[in-house]
C-alpha cells in the first residue's frame, strides 16, 4: 500500500497506546490533603510524556452508582509513572471522581493510554517555567521531574489544606487564595512577577480554565511561549466521539487528539465552554 | 461459512459486529493507538462518520452529557466535506482490513444525490449509507421521519449507484417501521436502527440547556430496550436485512438484536468506553452461537424421519431469516 502509516510519524510529545483498555490493579491509594493519590501497575503499559492522559474507569460498579452514573470512563493527566506503577492525583468532585476515589489497594481499573499529546521542550536557551493551580498541578509533576534542575515551578490552591500537594513537586514558589500558606492572592501573581524579571522563560500551565486564561493572556502581552495542559469534557479520549473540541485560531480541535497541550498561540482563549464542571 | 460469518448485501463479513456511525474514528485511532489497529480492527465493516457536500465545524461545545446509563451529544456532523473527504480520508481509509460503508447527508435530496454518485463512484466503498435521521440537524429529522420524504429520496439517488444503500432510521419518527417499508418500496437494500434519541440535560447552575447544540441525541444502555422493539417491529414488516444497534455492550445484547430480526449489529456508545469493545461483542458473540450450533437440537429442530428442518423454518433462539449464517 501507498499509503504511509499515518502512526509511524515519531513525536516526541506522545507514545502510543496499547490497542483498547486493559486491567490494571490498585497498588497504593492515599490521602494528600483533599486530594487522593491512586497508584496502580501497567506492566503492559509503555511509558507516557509528561502531559499525556489516561481514561480511567472502575472495573466494578461503574454505573452502579446514584443516577446510574459515572458510565463514561474519566480522564487524567498522569502525576509520576515509576518502573511499572502509575501515579494518578484526583479530586472527588462527581460521580466518577467520587468513585474512583472510594478504591482501595487490590481492587480493578480499566485503563486505556497513554493518549494525547503532551509537553514540547522549551527551544534552546529558554529557561522552562511551570505554572500550576489546584488539581492543575498533576502534569507539571512529570514534566519538572523530566526537566530537572532548569525548570522553576509555581502552584497555587485555595487554602493551606489544598497546598498539601506542593509537597509533591520540587521546592515550588506557593500562593494560596486565602493566604494561609504562601504567598496571599492569585498563582498568576508570581506569574506576572516571573515575567517581568525573565524575559527567557517559556511556560508550562495546567489548571482551572479562568487561571489558564489569565496564564495565556499574560504570556500574550509578554511574548513568552506558553504550553497549556487544558481539560475539556471527553467520553472516549481517541478521537470518536468529537466531544472534546476547543476553539482554537485553525476552528476547533479534538482536545483527546491534538491536546491536551495546546500551543497558547493557537487560542483567542482559553475558557472552553463546559470545562470544570 | 462459518458459524462466525455473516453476508450482508452481497458483502461477505467475518461477523457480524460493525460499528455505529459516528462512534469509531479508524483514522484517530491509528494516530493514537497504531498499526494494531489494523491487525486487530474491531469491527467487520467499517462504517464512516456522515459526511455532507460541504465542510461543517459541528455545533458550538459543550457537546457532551453522561445520563443515566448513556450519553446525551450535540455533535453537529463535523467533517471536511465531500472533497476533502474524498481527497484525504479515502485513500488513508484503503488500508482497512475491512469493508468500507459511507455514511452520507445532505440537505436536500440534490445535496445527497451528489454524495451518492460521488461516492458510489469509489471502488475505496462497498455500500453506502443514508443518514436521515439526524436529530441535531433540523434537516435530517424531515427526510426521515416521514414515510413519503424517505421514499422521495431513496427513489432519486437508487438508479445513481449500483452499491448497497442502507438507510439509517430514525427512532424520532411516529412509525419507524413504515418508514422503513417505504425505503424498501423505493429500492434501499437494508436499514439501520436506531439512531439516536433526542434528549436534553439542563445547565446545572440555570435553566440555559446544557449542550451548545441545544439538544442532543442520547445513546447507550439507556436505549437498549427501544432499540429491542423497533428492530422488531421493523423486522415484521420488512424483507431487506437490518442493522440492529442502541446500547450494545455485549455479545448478548447482539445475540437479542439478531433474535428479534437484525443480520447486523452495530457498536455505538460501548466504544467510548474501550477502544476495543467491538472485538470483545464480536467474540462473546461467536462464544455464544458456537454453544448454540454445538448443542444438541431442541425438540422441533428435527423432523420424525431424523431429517433437519430448514434454517429458517426452526423456532431457534436465533433468527433464522435470509443471511443470518448461524445455522
Amino acid at each position: 500500500m501507498s499509503v504511509p502509516s499515518i502512526a509511524a510519524a515519531a513525536d516526541p510529545r506522545r507514545t502510543v497506546a496499547p490497542f483498547g483498555r486493559r486491567a490494571a490493579v490498585v497498588t497504593r491509594a492515599e490521602a494528600i490533603g483533599p486530594y487522593r493519590l491512586l497508584a496502580c501497575a501497567d506492566p503492559a503499559g509503555p511509558a507516557p510524556r509528561p502531559g499525556q492522559f489516561y481514561m480511567l474507569a472502575a472495573a466494578r460498579r461503574w454505573g452502579g452508582g446514584e443516577e446510574q452514573r459515572p458510565f463514561l470512563p474519566r480522564a487524567f493527566s498522569y502525576l509520576r509513572r515509576r518502573g511499572d506503577e502509575l501515579e494518578f492525583l484526583l479530586e472527588d468532585v462527581g460521580p466518577g471522581t467520587a468513585r474512583l476515589a472510594e478504591l482501595a489497594t487490590g481492587d480493578d481499573l480499566w485503563l486505556t493510554g497513554p493518549l494525547g499529546v503532551g509537553f514540547a521542550a522549551p527551544a534552546p536557551g529558554r529557561t522552562p517555567l511551570l505554572v500550576g493551580g489546584g488539581i492543575g498541578i498533576v502534569p507539571l509533576v512529570a514534566w519538572e521531574d523530566e526537566l530537572g534542575a532548569a525548570a522553576s515551578t509555581l502552584l497555587g490552591f485555595r487554602d493551606a489544606d489544598h497546598a498539601v500537594a506542593a509537597r509533591l513537586a520540587r521546592e515550588p514558589a506557593l500562593a494560596t487564595d486565602d493566604g494561609s500558606a504562601g504567598r496571599p492572592g492569585l498563582v498568576t501573581d508570581l506569574l506576572e512577577e516571573r515575567l517581568g524579571a525573565d524575559d527567557g522563560a517559556t511556560v508550562y500551565a495546567c489548571g482551572p480554565p479562568a487561571m489558564l486564561e489569565a496564564v495565556r493572556a499574560l504570556a500574550a502581552r509578554r511574548d513568552a511561549p506558553a504550553q497549556l495542559a487544558m481539560e475539556s469534557g471527553m467520553a472516549c479520549g481517541f478521537g470518536a466521539c468529537f466531544g472534546c473540541v476547543v476553539p482554537t485560531r485553525r476552528g476547533f480541535v479534538r482536545l483527546c487528539l491534538d491536546g491536551p497541550v495546546l500551543d497558547a498561540a493557537q487560542l483567542d482563549s482559553a475558557l472552553v465552554a463546559g470545562a470544570g464542571h | 461459512m462459518s458459524p462466525t460469518g455473516a453476508e450482508f448485501c452481497g458483502l461477505q463479513l467475518a461477523s457480524p459486529v460493525i460499528n455505529a456511525s459516528g462512534t469509531f474514528d479508524a483514522l484517530a485511532a491509528l494516530r493514537t493507538f497504531g498499526d494494531p489497529v489494523l491487525e486487530a480492527f474491531p469491527f467487520a465493516a467499517f462504517v464512516s462518520k456522515t459526511v455532507t457536500l460541504a465542510p461543517r465545524q459541528g455545533n458550538p461545545p459543550p457537546r457532551l452529557w453522561e445520563s443515566p446509563a448513556g450519553l446525551i451529544n450535540s455533535i453537529g456532523l463535523p467533517n471536511r466535506g465531500r472533497d476533502g473527504y474524498l481527497e484525504h480520508d479515502l485513500p488513508a481509509l484503503a488500508r482497512l482490513p475491512v469493508p468500507l460503508i459511507v455514511n452520507v447527508m445532505g440537505f436536500s435530496r440534490d445535496e445527497v444525490a451528489e454524495l451518492v454518485e460521488a461516492f458510489g463512484a469509489r471502488d475505496e466503498v462497498a455500500a453506502l449509507e443514508l443518514n436521515v435521521s439526524c436529530p441535531n440537524v433540523e434537516s435530517g429529522l424531515v427526510m426521515g421521519a416521514d414515510p413519503a420524504e424517505t421514499a422521495a429520496l431513496v427513489a432519486r439517488v437508487r438508479p445513481l449507484t449500483a452499491k448497497p444503500l442502507v438507510v439509517k432510521l430514525t427512532p424520532n419518527a411516529s412509525d419507524p417501521a413504515a418508514v422503513a417499508v417505504a425505503a424498501q418500496e423505493a429500492g434501499a437494500d437494508a436499514v439501520s436502527l436506531i439512531n439516536t434519541l433526542r434528549g436534553m440535560a439542563l445547565h446545572p447552575h440555570d435553566d440555559r440547556p446544557w449542550l451548545g447544540g441545544g439538544t442532543g441525541g442520547l445513546s447507550g444502555p439507556a436505549v437498549r430496550a427501544i432499540a429491542l422493539a423497533q428492530v422488531a417491529q421493523v423486522a415484521a414488516r420488512v424483507r431487506i436485512p437490518i442493522v440492529g444497534m442502541g446500547g450494545v455492550s455485549s455479545g448478548h445484547h447482539a445475540v437479542d438484536l439478531l433474535r428479534a430480526g437484525a443480520t447486523l449489529v452495530a457498536v455505538g456508545t460501548e466504544s467510548f468506553r474501550d477502544p476495543a469493545a467491538g472485538r470483545r461483542i464480536a467474540q462473546e458473540l461467536e462464544e455464544i452461537r458456537n454453544r448454540l450450533h454445538n448443542s444438541p437440537p431442541k425438540s422441533g429442530q428435527s423432523r420424525p424421519d431424523g431429517s433437519e428442518v430448514p434454517a429458517n423454518r426452526r423456532e431457534s433462539p436465533l433468527p433464522a431469516s435470509g443471511s443470518y449464517t448461524s445455522g
